[in-house]
């Protein structure tokens, strides 16, 4: 971000402490990279399912108000989908950097997630509109840049690594690793159900573990053993057993 | 990496061409032996049967109809399962056209490759696969021997023991004492005494709660010891007293007939006693010359071939398997690995590089659930842990019911993985 970007920044910043929530913004909004009267705009993405401010109540979805720092899936009163209570459970918390990948794809974070929202693409875009979120949220109040060993920003997927294809047989051998846990026939007792899956969902979703976006330490470790094409292949493969 | 690819699909390819010569020209199919029906034995002998899709002739040998899987086995004694939930048959392995024999193998001849059996029969094989699990040193605790086992069982094979076991402490008096001899290194399923001292507290802390439970502890530290402590005080606060071998753990001898544990030159009475003995290979690797002198069979890790026979692989517990835990997760892995290798070997498949990993999980109470896990990789001298985890103290009750919804998920897919 140039000079002049986090000049403005700190001009949107001055014109919101005006405004009634102006101590939390004047230290907080900072250390993210974004415009948050822009994000204002973009708000309108949101509006139709979420409720945000002085006396929010969840709607379709969720209030959004106090999000940084929060547990995935833990405002009370609010019935969230059974994947984003496992994501909760597991310790998925809302920061910068999970909203940018769930914002981004929302299926990527959280498979099962009942947000029906496509997402939004551009890195800009999310940004801003997460630098707007940040206003509604007291805590923590600093938010640190990114740790060094933080997952990289920019969640996609590469169109390149999704466009590897799988080689089956290989996939198959592979998959010996997987059916300890989760099951051929498709049946989930505990751990979730893994075949059938287009192959893209598969692939985004493992990525998801082997960036550390989503936060479980068995899938973490087994999926950051995994290359892009053992990846490919496990999809192939897992795409055609039902 | 697309290099790695075409190569691999390239090997593949030649392995289909190999593998057609011998059909061709009609050879008999390669028979391999399975010794042991459990997590390393049935698994080897689904996989050869499944990816061989007929070209090898499997034989399990397997003396019991039903195989009561040792893992689940505390939790049927802290009353979350049934045994009915843990036993397993071999039908459908039958089904899938493995030759199912219910015996015992009594000796192995490696130059003629044989293996005979109680009954008096004997197989042939190309390779053998052994994976007979533990049995126990019995001259390890003082005074306990194969005939103490059922005053002081040690239900470390689950079953009949198992049931014995839960039925003892169901009899206990009140505020009666448990007490439980715990193994020394190395052992099957390092958690495992821990998870069964936490299933028994919480049996009793239900039907019995002013008892009181004693491990007694040849071991200055533990598997997952942090989260059991903290469990144990959390849960079952001032129940269960950890002796550590310079602090009484370490024991003189057991008097089963007076119910009496000796440490220290004092006897303790008690009303339960568990106890585990050391551990060493199944008897059958002993006598067929595949353990070394720890007990354990050493293995070529990459293949799981024994140090002392390549036409032999070695599977689970009984192996020597570097930082791999003797778990069921581990058995089933390296089942997975030696059936690739056997294949390869026989009929010329490709052989993908090896893949190892664990992951156990144990439960301390009423939805609260620890894993610990891991990945390893073959090197010359050992199977050799590469990173891992393990649950966190302080972990909030959602993660850990998560965790142990986690494990029964797991359960349910490695038994269908094993036993079809
Ligand atoms: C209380 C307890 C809890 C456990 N919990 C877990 C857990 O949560 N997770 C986990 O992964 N592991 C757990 N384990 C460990 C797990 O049970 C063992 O590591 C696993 O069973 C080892 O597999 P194996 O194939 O080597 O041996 P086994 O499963 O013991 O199988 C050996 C088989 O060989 C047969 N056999 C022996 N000798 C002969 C012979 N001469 N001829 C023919 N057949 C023979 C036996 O009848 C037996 O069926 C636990 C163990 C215990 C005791
Ligand atoms: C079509 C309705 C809809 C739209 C549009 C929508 N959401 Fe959601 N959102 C939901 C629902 C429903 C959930 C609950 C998801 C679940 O339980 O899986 C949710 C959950 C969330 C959560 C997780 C909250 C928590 O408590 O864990 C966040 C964050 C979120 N939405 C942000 C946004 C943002 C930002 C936008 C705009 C870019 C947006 N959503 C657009 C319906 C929507
Ligand atoms: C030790 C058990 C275990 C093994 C082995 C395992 N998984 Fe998983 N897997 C899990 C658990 C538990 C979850 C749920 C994780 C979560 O809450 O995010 C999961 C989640 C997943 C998901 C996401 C499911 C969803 O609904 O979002 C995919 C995809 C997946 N695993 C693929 C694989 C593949 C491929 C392998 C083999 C290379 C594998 N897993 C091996 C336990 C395992």
């Amino acid at each position: 971000m140039g000079a002049l970007r986090l000049l403005l920044t700190a001009l949107a910043l001055a014109l919101a402490a005006a405004g009634a929530r102006a101590e939390l913004a004047a230290d907080a909004v900072h250390d993210l990279p974004g415009d948050p009267e822009r994000g204002a705009g973009l708000w309108r993405l949101c509006q139709s399912c979420h409720a945000l401010g002085e006396g929010a109540r969840n709607r379709v979805g969720p209030h959004l108000n106090e999000l940084f720092g929060r547990r995935a899936a833990t405002v009370a009163g609010y019935r969230y989908s059974k994947d984003m209570r496992r994501a909760g459970a597991d310790g998925l918390t809302w920061t910068a950097d999970t909203l940018h990948v769930y914002l981004e794809n929302p299926r990527s974070l959280v498979t099962g997630t009942r947000m029906a929202f496509r997402g939004i693409p551009e890195e800009a875009d999310r940004a801003d509109l997460i630098a707007y979120l940040r206003r509604f949220s007291a805590s923590p109040r600093d938010i640190p840049e990114a740790a060094p060993t933080a997952p990289p920003r920019d969640p996609d997927v590469a169109p390149a690594i999704l466009a590897i294809e799988g080689d089956p047989a290989y996939g198959e051998y592979l998959a010996g690793e997987c059916v300890t846990c989760h099951q051929a026939s498709g049946t989930d007792e505990g751990i979730p159900s893994i075949t059938g899956w287009p192959e893209r969902d598969f692939v985004t979703a493992l990525h998801a573990y082997k960036n550390r976006h989503r936060p479980h330490p068995v899938m973490q470790l087994i999926a950051g053993n995994l290359s892009e094409e053992e990846i490919a292949a496990l999809a192939a493969f897992f795409r055609g057993v039902d | 990496m697309r290099v790695t690819r075409r190569r691999l699909i390239g090997s593949a390819a030649a392995g289909a061409a190999a593998l057609a010569a011998p059909a061709a020209i009609g050879a008999a199919r390669p028979h391999v032996v399975v010794i042991g029906g459990g997590a390393g034995g049935a698994t080897a002998a689904r996989y050869l049967a499944r990816d061989g899709k007929g070209a090898i002739a499997v034989t399990l040998v397997e003396p019991t109809r039903t195989y009561h899987t040792c893992f689940f086995s505390n939790l049927y004694l802290g009353g979350f399962r049934t045994l009915e939930s843990i036993a397993h048959s071999y039908g459908r392995l039958a089904a899938m056209g493995i030759n199912v024999v219910h015996d015992w193998a009594v000796g192995i001849d490696r130059d003629t490759r044989t293996v005979a059996l109680a009954g008096g029969g004997s197989l042939g094989y190309d390779r053998l696969i052994v994976a007979p699990g533990i049995d126990f040193r019995w001259d390890s605790v003082p005074g306990h021997g194969i005939a103490a086992q059922n005053a002081m069982p040690h239900a470390w094979k689950a079953g009949s023991q198992t049931e014995l076991l839960k039925a003892q402490i169901a009899s206990m008096p009140e505020g009666g004492v448990f007490a439980m001899v715990a193994p020394p290194n190395p052992y099957r399923c390092p958690p495992g005494p821990y998870e069964r001292v936490s299933m028994v507290a919480h049996q009793l802390s239900r039907t019995n709660p002013t008892a009181k439970i004693m491990i007694f502890d040849p071991k200055p530290k533990f598997s997952k010891q942090a989260l059991f402590e903290e469990g144990w005080a959390a849960h079952y606060p001032g129940m269960i007293e950890w002796l550590e071998p310079d602090f009484g753990g370490r024991i003189d001898e057991v008097r089963p007939d007076a119910m009496e544990i000796v440490s220290d030159g004092e006897a303790v009475k008690v009303d339960v006693a568990n106890v585990i003995p050391a551990q060493k290979a199944g008897r059958i690797a002993e006598i067929a010359g595949l353990a070394d002198a720890s007990g354990f069979c050493p293995i070529v890790p990459a293949t799981m071939q024994s140090r002392m026979d390549p036409a032999v692989h070695v599977l689970g517990d009984a192996t020597i398997a570097g930082d791999m835990p003797k778990s069921g997760f581990s058995a089933n892995s390296q089942a997975k690995v030696a059936a690739m290798a056997v294949r390869a070997a026989l009929t010329g498949s490709t052989a993908f590089p090896p893949r190892f990993s664990n992951t156990c999980w144990s439960l301390i109470a009423t939805g609260d659930g620890v894993k610990v896990g891991a990945r390893y990789e073959a090197t010359e001298e050992k199977i050799a842990k590469t990173e891992g985890f393990i649950s966190q103290t302080g972990e909030d009750a959602e993660l850990r019911r998560q965790t142990y919804e986690e494990s029964l998920g797991w359960y349910a897919g490695i038994t269908a993985d094993i036993f079809g």
